[in-house]
């Protein structure tokens, strides 16, 4: 069999490993009267896997939606750091697609595919940010427009050959199942070669084996291309098993940060979301 | 490479192209002959509804760029007709400039007037997007009903015939004009969406906040779509222009817009094949109804006295029933029938 390794680095972050990525401070978020989040802050470090956990409704794809900039909190600021870890953006004031061109990539919770286009189309969409739309070379198709969708497609069949995606390629998204559009929401995200990568519930509805594939697939993207991932997860055992930090949030607070370990033990959370102990 | 179980492609360049099996290169050229023969079969009267068709499917191109793949309904498309039909009519005649450099300035007018009343859609969607291009359509009217200078007070613009063009072959050389123009057009318009450009643009139409998240960025995306299928819109007016050799206001009524958005709906929305069957469709069916109408008004003089109300009653069931049966349009009965063939002796 012919093997041949990946080229292409899926991870386009230079900042040092153990050094701050992202930094969330004191973000307030209030639609009308509710309050989604109240003085949520805390940092992400690059390489590792940050969950963060909370019942439903405690803020968690809204605080993801502050990061990647679908929402602008009224106070508060989410700092991307780049380069060498020296250069500083200030997240909260940028548009969705110029966030997305520093690099941050994510998936939502309920699958947001362009539905119509087929797997590959989905994918090569990923790499928006780094092609290019003039109108006179889209016209005229022979040319940079040819070349660039080549040159491009090296990336994206890596990865679809690291998520498994090959015989859904030419496959029209919305007909494929639950699970493997949440992997090529995935994949649309990894081909943007990210510098932080942001998973909204990417098990969510899923049985336990695809939650494993899915588990893997992070882990992989992880481990073997270094990529810093924000995760929100409900299924505690994976959450424990594969993220380095933890957030837990609390009707739109903050009640705990720290290790899997420490995040176990404390009372708050203990109350709050895994429920209290009988005594 | 085509074989029994499947299309295999070796390289990724052999996978862009627009055709891959012998079955598909057999049936364009069988198509290309097709055309090449018609202006030699037909007579004047149907060579004249050819030449109707081939200007209509630039515009029904132009507005399936817009409604069919980036989701932004419009119902403007008669304004833009005749912003692109008054600006060449008026840059020949007055300005003096040679005839297909008006036609260059007329797209690049159009788009640019396209991509002004695309701002609206910077904030509006479906429906209200709608009523704003409603707007758009009866300000461009207004304007150029009212506005005296645009017709020097005549309300009508003459546009002289092309030099070359003799009387008696008139649609004859009309066709070898518009022929390789419509080609072209429809070949760069399905080139658009093989590129990031034209995926952008269904990203946007499909799911716009995720197309946002992913690095669209939205703003650019709608407003490039507005103008780039005002451009050929605009194209499809200048054509029109020269061919009618008048510019009347009548020609380019909301009517008109409804009568393309009805072509790219029975056609396809989101293909370019289909906007092209659609205006074949929509320009086609008239003429034959009046054909079979006359027929059958020899023996049955009552059709002859309604022949108006019977051929547009036929017509708007005929638009339903085309519906009903199959909601995505001819391009998709066309590819049914195609599966159908392949897959035969087999269903599926």
């Amino acid at each position: 069999m012919l093997g041949r390794a990946y080229v292409h680095s899926l991870n386009s972050s230079t900042v040092p490993v153990g050094s701050p990525i992202l930094k969330i401070s004191d973000i307030e978020l209030r639609f009308g009267g509710v309050v989604a989040l109240h003085d949520v802050g805390f940092t992400v470090t690059q390489g590792h896997i940050h969950a963060v956990i909370g019942p439903n409704g405690a803020g968690k794809s809204s605080l993801l939606n502050c990061v990647s900039g679908l929402y602008h909190p009224q106070k508060g600021k989410a700092v991307l750091h780049t380069g060498d870890g020296a250069v500083t953006h200030e997240l909260t004031k940028l548009p969705p697609h110029r966030i997305a061109r520093l690099g941050v990539a994510r998936s939502f919770q309920n699958i947001e595919l362009f539905s119509h286009l087929t797997v590959l189309e989905n994918l090569m969409l990923g790499r928006h940010t780094h092609m290019k739309h003039g109108v006179l070379q889209s016209l005229l198709w022979f040319g940079p427009a040819r070349n660039q969708e080549l040159s491009h497609r090296g990336i994206v069949e890596e990865v679809i050959d690291l998520l498994s995606l090959q015989p859904f390629r030419h496959k029209p998204v919305g007909s494929l199942a639950y699970g493997i559009q949440k992997r090529v929401e995935l994949g649309r995200a990894l081909v943007l070669q990210p510098s932080l990568l942001l998973l909204d519930e990417p098990m969510a509805g899923m049985n336990s084996e695809e939650k494993e594939d899915m588990a893997r697939y992070v882990l992989d993207v992880h481990e073997l291309a270094g990529v810093t991932v924000i995760l929100i997860e409900h299924d505690m055992a994976v959450v424990m098993d594969i993220s380095d930090r933890v957030s837990v949030l609390d009707f739109g607070r903050l009640i705990a940060d720290g290790t899997p370990d420490e995040v176990k033990a404390n009372s708050a959370v203990i109350e709050a979301y895994l429920g209290a102990e009988e005594h | 490479m085509a074989t029994a179980t499947g299309i295999h492609h070796r390289t990724y360049r052999a996978e862009l192209r627009l055709r891959h099996t012998k079955a598909e290169w057999f049936r364009l050229a069988l198509v290309i002959v097709l055309l090449l023969v018609v202006p030699y079969a037909l007579n004047t009267y149907w060579l004249g509804i050819a030449n109707s068709i081939l200007i209509a499917v630039v515009g029904a191109v132009g507005l399936n760029i817009l409604v069919g793949f980036t989701g932004q309904i419009s119902l403007g498309q008669g304004g833009f007709l005749a912003v692109g039909a008054y600006t060449s009519a008026i840059l020949s005649t007055r300005a003096g400039l040679p005839v297909p450099l008006a036609i260059i300035v007329a797209i690049l007018v159009t788009a640019f007037i396209g991509a002004l009343f695309g701002l609206p859609a910077l904030r509006l969607k479906g429906l209200y997007l709608a009523i704003a291009t409603l707007a758009s359509q009866e300000i461009i009217m207004f304007v150029v009903r009212r506005w005296g200078f645009l017709t020097e007070g005549k309300g009508y613009i003459e546009v002289p015939r092309l030099p070359f063009i003799e009387r008696e072959t008139f649609e004859l050389q009309w066709y070898w004009i518009l022929l390789p123009i419509t080609f072209v057009a429809v070949l760069m318009a399905r080139n658009v969406f093989r590129t990031s450009l034209g995926r952008s643009f269904m990203a946007v139409r499909d799911q716009d906040i995720a197309a946002e998240a992913i690095g669209v960025n939205i703003t650019r995306a709608k407003v490039t779509a507005f103008a780039l299928s005002s451009g050929f819109v605009g194209l499809s007016g200048a054509l029109s222009a020269y061919y009618t050799e008048t510019v009347t206001w009548e020609r380019f009524t909301l009517d008109v817009s409804v009568l393309y958005l009805a072509m790219i709906i029975v056609g396809g929305l989101g293909s370019i094949a289909g906007s092209v069957y659609g205006a074949i469709f929509m320009m086609l069916l008239p003429a034959l109804l009046t054909e079979v109408g006359q027929k059958a008004g020899d023996s049955i003089p009552f059709i002859t006295d309604q022949l108006p109300a019977i051929k547009n009653a036929i017509f708007g069931i005929a638009i339903i029933t085309f519906l009903l049966i199959e909601p995505r349009g001819l391009d998709r009965i066309w590819s049914r029938m195609k599966d159908y063939v392949r897959f035969w002796p087999f269903r599926y």
